[in-house]
């Protein structure tokens, strides 16, 4: 574990145009030797595929990236896959956007505590 | 009771059941140990999770305000920077590292944030206008990184002990219900096994005795009807011979005259 932990160091977005570039700004922003960035922004015309590959990108393919931020309407439309994910490296992190405020019923993690609490 | 079924196929001999004995107080230790673990591990678990409500909370907070100062930067620069910011990217400023803490062995890790400060790639953002709101909700949005990095750390290390905790309690449970009972029945039957052996061997001493006895008898039942033979045949001499010692003096004979 500790193996796959340290070089992990870059933070991986998928989000809305405002979230991503509110993200870039604080400097979360990578781009690979081989020009490969660690966002993706999601926009009317990205489909369902588009976010799955980036999802299956940040979070099997890539080794260097340890939170993958993603917004919450966008976790939505990719739901069963964040439900069926249970690696703890990297963390994936539900966060709002300006658009859609954050709701704890829809988050993955959240409703799991709920379950082993059994409420 | 299953006294066949559910037990270690050993051969009942008083070592094995002191190495039974071992096993069963060995897994009685483990069993207490592991289930003090599970309970720390519990313990912590419900802190986190309660750490981990409140940091959502904050986060929806602070991720308005940073969507908000960074309205103010669309507002001031006229149009969206999102193209530009997009494009000039180039290295993290932000990263984080991973450490680990330690709760009862199990590793959980705890993600740090620094800067790398030399990494600037909006030098030339916001230079037309809005450069001072865009400095703005960089440091928000800094702020706000930081929050979802804690968050992210807590929650790690929620999906790592949620694992480690069903890990824990199935093995208590292994103990408790399987390991413990077969090792107690093993005990059980070898116990078993071993008094039956022991009355075994007790009523075969018992008969050896009985026929050494009733051996003994006749012999001595044969001598007897031996000796009762032989003083049918010598009756006189055999008489003489027992009356001997006695009579001699004792008896007064009237046969004697002086």
């Amino acid at each position: 574990m500790s193996q796959t932990s340290k070089d992990r160091s870059f933070i991986a977005v998928i989000g809305d145009e405002d979230s991503v570039t509110g993200l870039l700004l604080a400097g979360v922003g990578h781009l690979t030797e081989d020009k490969r960035k660690n966002f993706l922004v999601v926009d009317n015309k990205s489909t369902v595929e588009d976010i799955e590959n980036a999802f299956d990108e940040f979070t099997s393919a890539r080794k260097d990236i340890a939170v993958l931020l993603i917004n919450q309407h966008i976790a939505e439309k990719i739901r069963y896959k964040l439900d069926g994910y249970t690696n703890a490296f990297p963390a994936v992190l539900e966060i709002p956007s300006k658009d859609h405020p954050y709701d704890p019923e829809k988050d993955s993690v959240l409703r799991r505590v709920r379950r082993l609490f059994g409420e | 009771m299953s006294g066949a079924a559910n037990r270690e196929a050993v051969f009942p001999t008083r070592m094995t059941l002191t190495l039974m004995k071992g096993k069963l107080k060995g897994a009685t230790t483990g069993h207490s140990l592991l289930k003090r673990k599970s309970e720390a591990l519990t313990g912590r678990f419900r802190d986190i999770t309660r750490r981990i409500d409140e940091a959502k909370r904050k986060m929806g907070r602070v991720m308005q305000v940073a969507a908000f100062s960074l309205a103010e930067v669309t507002y001031a620069t006229g149009d969206s920077i999102g193209y530009q910011v997009q494009e000039s990217v180039k290295n993290a400023r932000f990263r984080v590292r991973a450490k680990q803490e330690n709760v009862s062995g199990v590793y959980l890790p705890q993600f740090e944030a620094f800067y790398i400060e030399e990494n600037n790639d909006f030098k030339l953002t916001g230079l037309g206008r809005g450069g001072q709101q865009v400095q703005k909700a960089k440091e928000v949005y800094s702020k706000a990184v930081e929050t979802l990095i804690e968050l992210a750390s807590l929650q790690t290390a929620f999906v790592i002990l949620d694992e480690v905790i069903k890990v824990t309690n199935r093995r208590v449970n292994a103990i408790e219900h399987v390991i413990i009972p077969r090792t107690e029945n093993t005990i059980k039957y070898i116990n078993n096994e071993l008094d039956e052996l022991e009355r075994e061997e007790f009523y075969r001493l018992k008969k050896v005795q009985d026929k050494k006895q009733r051996d003994a008898a006749a012999q001595a039942a044969e001598l007897a009807a031996k000796q009762a033979l032989d003083a049918g045949h010598l009756r006189a001499p055999s008489a003489l011979t027992q009356s001997a010692p006695e009579d001699l003096t004792a008896d007064k004979d009237d046969d004697i005259i002086f």
